[in-house]
Formats: C-alpha cells, structure tokens, sequence
C-alpha cells in the first residue's frame, strides 16, 4: 500500500513537472521556437502595444507573458479580435508562426519578487 | 522742441493728402528707416556731419521720449504679467524697446524665444502652473502662422493666453519689402476660430480698453485666448499731445466663474444621493487648488467614486475614492454619472473601434441618469470640431464645474438622511478596498520587463519617483504616451503638481510647455519635472536654448521610443486591415538611422544633459546628477531609450 502510495506520488509530481515546465508547450499548444518567435514579435509589431517583453501597457494591450491565456484563445483573438488590436489574418501571420510567438511570450521570465523601488 | 514739432502719423497722413502725392515721395519713408538720432534726411546732397536743424514743416518727425508703447506697457504692468515670450519681430519693436527700456525688463520680463510655437506653448503651460497669463508677442503674419498650432492647443485645453500681434496697416507708411510681406489686412482671421475675442485698436485709448477687455474676457470660464493686433504707428510713434490727457489705464474688474441654475442643481443633488451607483468623471473641473478641495468635499459627501481623465489635477491618486484605475467596470454599472468639465461625455459612456469593423455602442446601463456641469456649454465654435460627438445627457448645466461644487454639495448635504449616511459608509469601505487592490494591481503588472532593455515605462516612472518624492515635485508635462504609470504609482496630492495635457493633441507642446510652467513654478523653488516624448522634442527644440538662457530649472526624463509610436501602430491597424502585413510600417513614422542624440542637442543648446541611458541600472544615478543640476537653478535633460508605452 505505502510502495502504492509512493508509485502514485512520484506519478503526481512527475505530472505537474510535466505540465509546469517552461519550454513543454501546454496542452492544446504546438510547440513553437521562441527564438524566431522573439524575431516575429517585433517584425509583426506585437511589441508595438504590448512591449518588447510582452508585459503590456494600459493605453495599448494587455500583459502577454510569462503565462498566456490559452492558446486556442490566444490564436482566436489574433484572428478576430473584439477589441482595438488590428486583425492578424493567417494571410498576414501564418499558423506555424503564430506557435513561435505563442512559444515567445511563454518563454518570458517572472518579474523580480522583490523591487524596493515599487514599495512606496 | 522737438515734441512741440512733431506730426502724429496720422495727422502727417491728412496733411500729406493736401500737400499732394509728390510730397509723399521717398523722403518720409526715408525717414522711418533712420536711426533716431540722425536728422532727418531734407535733400540727398545733405552735409555728411549731423547738426541740429529743425525739420521742414509737414514730415513725420520720429524721436520722442513718449512713443505710444510706453503707454502700452503702462496698460500692460497694470494687468500683473510677469513675463511676455516673444522670438523678436520688427512688427512689434516699438512694444518690444519700450518694455526693455521704459519697462525696465520686469512684470513682463522679456523671455527669449526661438519659435512662436514655443511662446504660446510656453505661455500655455505657465498658465496651467501660475493661474494667471503670460503675454506672448508676435509678428501678425508669419509669426500667427507659426503660433497657430500652439493657440490652437491652448482653445483646446481651454487656457487664456494673451496674444499680442505687431501690424502695419497703413500701406503708406510700411516700409518697402519686407514689412509688407509682414503686413496683413486682419491678423486675427487665421485664428479667429480658435480664439475667444480680438480686436484691433486704432488709437492708444482704444488699446487700453481692449487690452483690459481681452484679460476679462480671457479669464472668464470657458477660458481661451485672446488677441490684440498692435499697429506699428500706435507703438511706434509720439504720443500726440491731444491724446495724452484722454490716456488712462481702465479698471479691471475679473467676471465670477457662472454656476449652475439652482433649479438643476437641487435635481442633481435630489439623483446623486438617491443613485445605488453614482460615478463622478472629472476631467479640466479643477481650475485652481479650491476645485481639488471642493471634489473631495462632494465625493465625501456622497461615498462615490472619482475617475479622474487627467484634463487637470482633480483629485489625489491614493485619495481612497479615487477609482480611476476601475473606470470601465464603474461607468458600466452606474446608475447615475455626473461629468464635470468633460471634454468627451458621449466617449465617457461609449464605446468605439475602428478595428476589424466600426462600430460603437452605449456602455452604461439603458436609464443610466447623465448630468453635465461644463462651461464649453457657454462657448461652442463650428469650425474646428473639438467638441466630440453630442451627448444625449439628463441634466445639462452650462456653468463652471469648479464654482458650482458648493451649491452642489450643500444640496447633496441637506438630502441625505442618517439612514442614508450609514449606507454611504458602506459604499466608501467597499470602494476603499477596491482601491487598495488597484495600487497593489499596478505594481505588480509595473514588475514585468522590470530589467528589460529598452527600459521599460514602468521602471523608468518609479526610478524618477524615486528621485524626486521628497521634493517639492511637480509633473509639468508628459508628452510621452506612457501606459498611465505616473497616475497609477506616483501620489499626486496638489493641484501643481498635474497639469494635464496639449488640449489639441498638436505635437510640440511638451517642451515649450513644461518650460513655461518650470518658469512660473521658479520663484517657489518648485522641481519641475517633464516626461520629454522623442517626436515631441523635435518641433523646435530651440526651446531648451530659452531654457538655459533664462536658467530655468527643469528636469527632463525622456520617454524616447525612437518613434512617432502612435502612427506606427495606426500604420500597423490600415495594413493588417488590408492584410498586407506591417513590413512597411515604419516608413514614415520611426526616429532612427540615425538615432537622434538628444544629450548631444541639449548640450548643443546650454543644456545639462546625459545619454542615451540604455541600462535600466543607470537610471538612478543619472537621475540623481540631474537633480543636483536643477537644484542649482539649471535644466537637465536625461535621454532614455523605452519601451514603446
């Protein structure tokens, strides 16, 4: 029973490593190169409204990264988005990139946890 | 004697007629060009040693120790101006000597100018920091032209600035060439639309009247500004000696701010504190340092939520009502909103995109109540259309927003019962802790791309916090879009210490702007600070010269996303609308190859300056080298490579 438990603890932990690592795309994302996604999020002007890190800006477009909305959200939004943001048709963005800079923004690192400067 | 000889111009003028056309000939035109002291030129075989002879009779004698702009400048010290901002013009030198000279260079002091663009904008912005005018002198031609723009983002903003413009109309007495090209029928048409009131006196009594006129009127909410058109001859030439005794300086007697009918005031009242909901959106309601206190007496009063949109210093950043940071979620559930000095009330409660389709659609609830308190009810123009799509309100108060308040809040006061007052309670505890949750939001979305290059908005706004929070700190401009980091980290408490934006949105008020209001806020050994957009910069940057020239103390920060950002991203939306892509995006609306060096340009211009700082690390200490500048009386430019917003 104890060796069973065991079996099934390191099953759980190995699962969430799995699904908590920075590079494995989440479920229902291809995976994507985030180097020629970094290149892409200029050339296509992502970070014209949303920073050259993806951190977003309250008078253009929201925060991207390091943990994006799901890619099938994300994909649908660039399409068709249902706000400001021009539309990026498949025409414009292709799939296969469109995954690069999925694969980009994920691949941001988590801010500081600690900035003096913004305790005040 | 030699004012007992002469001839007022326009006397010489009717005398002249009789005389005939030959005695109009070169010789008074001849005259008018030379030096003061010479004589006047009788024959062109004249003795070359100067002698003192009396002029034949019938030319326009010149010299005189009393010339009408000495009058002007009387008129002109009587109206308290500290400063008159001018690039010299020969239109207006009469003016321009007699305040150097006759004046003293003091209450206005002459302020040096590179661009009429960056007198009124300079203008415009001291106004926002002093609560009085500045004067501004121009050519009626070529220098309108170069102010138009920045008159036009003051009628905007809705700011007095007091525009005085040099002419010749008499078409005998110009000299040939240029003063004609400089001359113009009506110098006030081509901004006639975006001023409140001109006039163009032909005589020194008529001056006084209109020059004190113009300040009244300027000085009457809806403010704008105003323009006189000074002749040549009026300043130029003697005081005629039967119009001295008729020389006066008129009392002025400053109009009170209109408030509301008290009928729609106790409506008003009668829906805010009846309202589950209520919203107060203000936007220029805070003319003065009382404006502040009277909002914050009305939000008390009532427990409601303030959105501030930043046309001045409304209300404080961390004042627990201020709910700025949550405007969407609170105008869409009001039940009653209550605009003060809006610019754009119908874009308060709609939405709009321009994007994959167009389209808009109401944001508020169906029965949402909507009252308006503005002054721009009072002054509507057709021309220019800075007055926003119509909006279908419930209650329409053509008054000041700031001069109503305490009728508005006294009446709110008497409604409210103690039954009333403890569920009023309960609305500020919860809008309390909405607050809080915003900052807290701020700063952790201000984390992200914390030590990212080109660094970001966010770590650039609190490195200059940093520096400057236990100063006595004013933000005199920000013309760099810059995702609202200064209102949503920084605790704005004073009404100096926000002064809003353009108006018009016309590019190059940033600069010129913040100097004027560095100028007024001089005298109190305020530090002024600018955050200096790139493309903003670039309008007439002869403005930082005007700045160390007259060692006004300023630092600049500069938000330099080499690029006219906002047209890029409009570039961006009509080729992805046109699915072409964004290839070609930059093409008219980037700053670089070269990069600009703005230190370089500043120090070129007598300006203290250090970059391009790239590093987010070396922010501070930069920041704290150029605060040790301004605190010696000096401006101080920083150029920062940013994020985009």
């Amino acid at each position: 029973m104890t060796r069973a438990l065991l079996v099934v603890f390191v099953l759980l932990v190995a699962i969430a490593a799995y699904a908590q690592a920075p590079n494995r795309p989440p479920a229902g994302a291809p995976a994507g190169n985030a180097d020629e996604g970094k290149k892409l999020f200029v050339a296509v002007g992502c970070y014209q409204c949303h920073g050259h890190e993806g951190q977003g800006s309250s008078a253009t477009g929201p925060r991207l990264g390091p943990r994006p909305i799901a890619y099938a959200a994300f994909s649908r939004y660039v399409r068709q988005p249902s706000n400001q943001m021009p539309p990026y048709t498949a025409k414009v963005v292709s799939d296969a990139d469109l995954a690069n800079i999925y694969a980009f923004v994920r691949s941001r690192p988590e801010p500081p946890k600690e900035i003096q400067l913004l305790k005040n | 004697m030699r004012e007992k000889r002469s001839v007022h111009r326009r006397d010489f003028l009717k005398s002249a007629a009789v005389t005939g056309a030959a005695a109009l000939g070169a010789t008074p035109l001849a005259n008018a060009t030379a030096p003061a002291q010479a004589a006047p030129a009788v024959q062109a075989t004249a003795p070359t040693a100067p002698r003192e002879t009396d002029p034949p009779a019938g030319v326009e004698v010149l010299t005189t120790d009393r010339p009408g702009g000495d009058f002007m400048v009387d008129v002109i010290k009587s109206l308290d101006f500290e400063y008159v901002a001018a690039n010299p013009g020969s239109s207006f030198r009469g003016i321009h000597e007699s305040i150097v000279n006759y004046g003293g260079n003091a209450a206005p002091e002459f302020i040096t100018c590179c661009h009429e663009e960056s007198s009124v904008a300079m203008a415009h912005g001291y106004f926002k920091a002093e609560g009085k005018p500045m004067a501004v002198l121009c050519h009626g031609t070529v220098g309108m032209q170069h102010a138009a723009m920045a008159i036009y983002n003051a009628y905007c903003d809705r700011v007095p600035v007091y525009i005085l413009a040099g002419n010749t109309l008499d078409a005998t007495l110009r000299r040939p060439g240029v003063e004609w090209a400089h001359s113009v029928q009506d110098a006030a048409a081509m901004v006639r639309d975006f001023i409140k009131w001109d006039d163009l006196p032909i005589s020194l009594p008529h001056f006084a009247e209109s020059a004190v006129r113009a300040y009244k009127i300027a000085m009457t909410p809806p403010m704008m500004p105003v323009l006189l058109v000074l002749d040549g001859g009026l300043q130029e030439d003697p005081i005629a000696p039967e119009i001295s005794p008729r020389l006066r300086v008129p009392k002025l007697a400053r109009a009170s701010a209109p408030q509301g009918d008290s009928g729609a005031v106790a409506e008003a009242a009668r829906l805010l504190v009846a309202a589950q909901k209520p919203v107060i959106v203000a936007d220029r309601a805070a003319r003065t340092p009382d404006g502040i206190t009277r909002l914050i007496e009305l939000a008390e009063t009532l427990q409601a939520p303030v959105v501030n949109q930043g046309g001045r210093m409304n209300f404080p950043t961390r004042h627990p009502l201020n709910q700025s940071a949550n405007v969407r979620q609170l105008v869409a559930a009001a039940d009653v909103i209550l605009g003060l000095e809006l610019t754009d009330f119908w874009g308060t409660v709609n939405a709009a995109r321009d994007s994959l389709v167009r389209s808009s659609r109401p944001i508020i609830k169906p029965g949402t109540k909507l009252i308006s308190v503005t002054a721009l009810d009072l002054a509507t123009k057709g021309n220019y259309q800075d007055f926003q799509r119509y909006p279908e309100v419930d209650i329409a108060m053509a008054a000041d927003a700031e001069a109503t308040l305490p009728a508005l809040t006294d009446a709110c006061r008497r409604l409210i019962t103690a039954d009333r007052r403890t569920a009023l309670a309960e609305r500020g505890k919860r809008l309390a802790e909405s607050h809080a949750a915003a900052l807290v939001r701020a700063r952790a979305e201000a984390a992200y791309g914390w030590d990212a290059t080109p660094i970001s908005t966010a770590r650039m706004t609190m490195e200059l916090w940093a520096a400057i929070k236990n100063e006595d700190w004013a933000l005199v401009a920000e013309s760099g879009i810059m995702s609202d980091w200064t209102s949503r980290l920084w605790s704005f408490e004073k009404h100096h210490q926000s002064l809003g934006g353009s108006g018009g949105a016309g590019v190059g008020y940033g600069a010129p702007a913040a100097i004027g209001a560095a100028l007024a806020n001089k005298k109190r050994g305020r530090l002024s600070v600018t955050i200096q957009g790139d493309g903003d910069f670039l309008y007439a940057p002869g403005v930082w010269w005007t700045a160390a020239h007259h060692r006004i103390p300023l630092l600049a920060v500069m938000h330099n996303n080499r690029a006219y950002h906002q047209e890029l991203m409009h570039l961006q939306r009509m080729a992805n609308r046109h699915q072409r892509g964004i290839t070609n995006a930059h093409i008219g609306t980037t700053i670089d190859t070269p990069n600009v060096d703005f230190a370089k340009i500043a120090q070129g211009l007598g300006v203290h300056a250090q970059g391009p700082i790239t590093n987010p690390n070396d922010l501070g200490p930069a920041l704290r080298r150029a605060v040790d500048v301004v605190k010696r009386g000096e401006p101080s430019l920083i150029d920062v490579v940013t994020q985009p917003r």
